[in-house]
Order: structure tokens, then C-alpha cells, then sequence
């Protein structure tokens, strides 16, 4: 079990309290990830004048459970053409990555309850941040491949849409980021909260880097007005064309995920993380994280898809292009002030 | 502006959040059909209780979807059904075939099919969607309202009057 105690930062709990934090949060994460759908669904309802979902259960609460039971009461049925085991594999790799990537983002202060000492994080690894990229990428590989096995034309062109997308946006997203890791001087993310609880808030420093963030995360999730790679007018439903059932549950999962993920990256690395006054640490980590949520659903209902040559402009001469200069001249202020 | 109308657009869609939404509930609401909607149809008697069907067929006859069966049978004095010489022993309409066109209706000498205003007619099985005589003389179940047909029912379309 040692690599339990790496794995658990080696901050004084015992390994068996970071299991039940982590059985805790993935389980926090999925029912986020279920609300998610809903808030979505009614919040886009109600700006287009429309009620949203309001008819399992009152106000339509229950509508998240009955799409889990109607989506695995399907048949897993799969193309004739595909390739079985990357077809089957690909799912589970991108819903799996999506859950990974939350272990490392604090949400607490820390307590200590019945003698023991509990953490309010999973793990705080050193390289954090590094991390979340690493593993976000990995699970780029369920997308792509799950798209290139299905031997579909809509999949495939889906998956290179979104490996294309996501090549262009990846750099922006990490070059965003690299003046917060400057400023802090640390990547890993407890620091990072605690150096701006210290300091100020990084959105006020690191506005420009908060903006370019924003707008590369959501090209890396693929939503609107970034959401190329599913198109529904030309491509059908993009890399997850051939999926059904649970398989496109897990898809449809790990994007959802993929957003909390981002919207809790941008809370830790621009928002002051859980840090504010008078409420406790997660509560208003929730909210920041709300807030963001919020954001992206509204952003989704008001600007429209844009066209390919527009998206890779925008990301190749306008979003890079901001994020070197940002991360540039951070490096010269902090080297000289 | 490009950027300002963005922004501009950000603040619409916020204000919409706290419009009233315009979506009728439809179970509950039921949006009344014009006088003329061609839902399910209608057999009619006349005044004394005979039937107005006096089994010509020709309503099968017209009918493009094939769906309606007419078989019919000599009215006898101790046997009278309908006002006329014969009349309809079966008259059965298939509506998972129909399409509403409403031909049954003119070709009738008689008026004695017409398409009613009822549209939730779905069944759980194809076989039940077989309207048997008795089914369609029968006073249908009242779902639908009725637009006003002063307002509604008028030889003058929508758009003309309206310019």
C-alpha cells in the first residue's frame, strides 16, 4: 500500500481516508456530471422561452435518472465493420481519464474528524497541473480512436475534426496557464490556491490568461461555439456517431466531466480556488464553480457554431499569438519585479 | 461592432431567463383545432336513427391510402338500416393507413362520413387502429375544442386578411 500513501500526497491520513475521499468525490463528480445535463437543459429552455425537462418528477428533477436507465436498458449494439476491442475500449477510456483528472483539485481547507486527519484534496502531486494535461490528453486517444474503430465516415471525420481541434487549442490552454504557474512558482495546485490566497486572486493579474483559458477550454471540451467535432448539421454526432446506449452515456459522461474539470481548473488556477469569507471551503468552491457552469451553458445558448477556417484562425492567430505575449511578459515581471 | 454585439447578445439571452415561456403545456393544455381540421372520422345517422351510409363504396372508392372496407347488404322491411336501398354491413377504416385527406368525405352523396376533430388516436397495437362501424357511428369522446368558426371558418385565408 505504499503507493497509496504517494498516491495521498503522504500528508499525515491514512491511506484507507483518501480511498473513501475518492469513492466520495467520483460519486460527487457523476452526480454533478447528471445535475449538469438537467441545469443545461432547463437553463438553454429558459432562455429560448421554453420550460426544459419538467415532466419525471417534480420540475423535472428525476429527468437525469430516467436518461441512466433508459440509456442502459439499450442494446450495446456495434457496427459490423468495427474494431471490436477499440470500439468497446474507447468509451471506457475517455469516461475513465474524464474521472481521473479531478483527484488533484482541491476543494477544502483540510480537517481533522475523530482524531484522524483528512485532507481537502485527493492528492497533491508536485506536477499537478502537468497532470491534468497529461491524463486530459490521454483521454483525447478514447475520443480519436473510438471514432477511427467504428469505421463510419461521420465518425472518422468527426475524430479528426476533434483531433485537429484540439492539437490547435491544447497549446493555447497550456500557455494560458503558464503565467498563474509563474506567479505561483509552483505546479502543483494546493500551492497555487495558497499562493493566492496570500497574494490576490489571479483573474485580477492574469486577466488575459483567464480569457484565453476560458475560450481554450471550451474549444478542448468541444462545446459551443467551439463544437466542431459535433456538428450535428453535417456530421450527424461526430466521433460517437456509431455509439448507443451506455457506451454513448459514457461518452456523453466524460465531456460533461471534462467541463466540471475545466470550470474546477479555472476556479483553482484564476478564482482563488475554495478560498472566501464567512462560508467553508467547499461550498464556495461550488459556487465558483457554479458560476462557471453557468457561463458555459449561457455562452452555448448565445453564440453560434463557427466555421472551420474561422476556429482554426482564431485559435492558430489570435488565441496563441495572446497567450505567448501573456506568458512573456509575466515571466519579465516577476523576473524583475 | 463585433465584440459589442456579442456582448449584446450574452445580455438577451440572459433577459430571456426571466420571460414567461411561451411553450403550451399540451396534455394538460389542449390547443383547440380549427373547424375544418381533418382529424378522425365520423359516421352520421339521420334524424329518425337511420344511417345516412348506404353502402355505395364510393367513398372506398376515392379513399388514395386503399384504407376503408365497405361491404354492403339489402335493406329489408323487417331489416332496415339505412334511408336508402342498401346499406353498409361492414364499414371499417383502417387509420394507420389513412392520411386524412378528407376524399371519403367528398365523395359521399350522402354526408354521411365526415372527418371529425380528434386527433389522440394513438393505440398501443396496429389492430386496434381498425375502426369498426359501431366505432365510428358512436358520439366520439369530446377531447379537442373547437376554434370559433365565425373567426376561423371563413372563405377569406389567414394572410389575405390580415393585409
Amino acid at each position: 500500500m505504499t503507493w497509496l500513501l504517494v498516491a495521498a500526497g503522504d500528508a499525515g491520513e491514512p491511506w484507507w481516508i483518501a480511498v473513501i475521499k475518492s469513492l466520495i468525490v467520483i460519486n460527487l463528480v457523476l452526480f454533478g456530471f447528471a445535475y449538469l445535463t438537467l441545469v443545461e437543459r432547463k437553463v438553454m429552455g429558459r432562455m429560448q422561452l421554453r420550460y426544459g425537462p419538467n415532466r419525471a418528477g417534480p420540475y423535472g428533477l428525476l429527468q437525469p435518472i430516467a436518461d441512466l436507465v433508459k440509456l442502459i436498458r439499450k442494446e450495446s449494439f456495434f457496427p459490423a465493420a468495427a474494431i471490436d476491442s477499440l470500439y468497446i475500449l474507447a468509451p471506457f477510456l475517455a469516461a475513465f481519464t474524464a474521472l481521473t483528472t479531478f483527484s488533484v483539485i482541491p476543494w477544502g481547507p483540510g480537517w481533522e474528524i475523530a482524531g484522524y486527519q483528512v485532507n481537502g484534496y485527493i492528492a497533491d502531486l508536485p506536477i499537478a497541473l502537468l497532470l491534468i494535461f497529461a491524463v486530459g490528453s490521454i483521454g483525447i486517444y478514447g475520443f480519436i480512436v473510438g471514432g477511427w474503430a467504428s469505421d463510419s465516415k461521420f465518425s472518422l471525420l468527426g475524430s479528426m475534426r476533434t483531433c485537429a481541434q484540439l492539437v490547435s487549442y491544447e497549446v493555447s490552454l497550456a500557455l494560458s496557464v503558464l503565467g498563474v504557474i509563474l506567479m505561483a512558482g509552483s505546479l502543483s495546485l494546493v500551492d497555487i490556491v495558497a499562493a493566492q490566497e496570500a497574494e490576490l486572486w489571479y483573474v485580477l493579474p492574469q486577466i488575459v490568461g483567464f480569457v484565453v483559458f476560458i475560450l481554450a477550454g471550451t474549444a478542448e471540451t468541444s462545446r459551443a461555439p467551439f463544437d466542431l467535432p459535433e456538428a450535428e448539421q453535417e456530421l450527424v454526432a461526430g466521433y460517437h456517431t456509431e455509439y448507443g446506449g451506455m457506451r454513448f452515456g459514457l461518452y456523453s459522461m466524460s465531456e460533461y466531466i471534462n467541463l466540471i474539470t475545466l470550470s474546477a481548473l479555472a476556479v483553482t488556477l484564476f478564482l482563488g480556488g475554495w478560498h472566501g469569507p464567512w462560508l467553508p471551503g467547499p461550498i464556495w468552491f461550488l459556487l465558483k464553480l457554479f458560476v462557471l457552469l453557468f457561463f458555459f451553458i449561457w455562452m452555448r445558448t448565445t453564440l453560434p457554431r463557427l466555421r472551420y477556417d474561422q476556429l482554426m484562425r482564431f485559435g492558430w492567430k489570435v488565441l496563441l499569438p495572446v497567450a505567448t505575449i501573456n506568458a512573456v511578459v509575466t515571466a519579465l515581471l516577476v523576473v524583475w519585479i | 461592432m463585433q465584440p459589442f454585439g456579442t456582448l449584446k447578445g450574452f445580455g438577451v439571452t440572459f433577459k430571456h431567463i426571466f420571460k414567461k415561456p411561451i411553450t403550451q403545456q399540451y396534455p394538460e393544455f389542449k390547443r383547440p383545432v380549427y373547424p375544418r381540421f381533418r382529424g378522425r372520422h365520423r359516421l352520421h345517422r339521420h334524424a329518425n336513427g337511420l344511417e345516412k351510409c348506404v353502402g355505395c363504396s364510393l367513398c372506398a372508392a376515392a379513399c388514395p391510402a386503399d384504407c376503408i372496407r365497405v361491404v354492403a347488404e339489402e335493406n329489408t322491411p323487417d331489416n332496415r338500416v339505412s334511408a336508402g336501398e342498401r346499406y353498409a354491413r361492414i364499414y371499417e377504416i383502417n387509420l394507420s393507413r389513412c392520411i386524412f385527406c378528407g376524399y371519403c368525405e367528398l365523395a359521399c352523396p350522402f354526408d354521411a362520413i365526415t372527418l371529425g376533430n380528434e386527433f389522440e388516436i394513438s393505440e398501443y397495437s396496429r389492430d386496434d387502429l381498425i375502426y369498426t362501424k359501431d366505432m365510428l357511428l358512436a358520439e366520439p369522446i369530446k377531447r379537442i375544442p373547437v376554434q370559433d368558426p365565425v373567426l376561423f371558418d371563413t372563405p377569406i385565408p389567414a394572410y389575405k386578411r390580415e393585409s
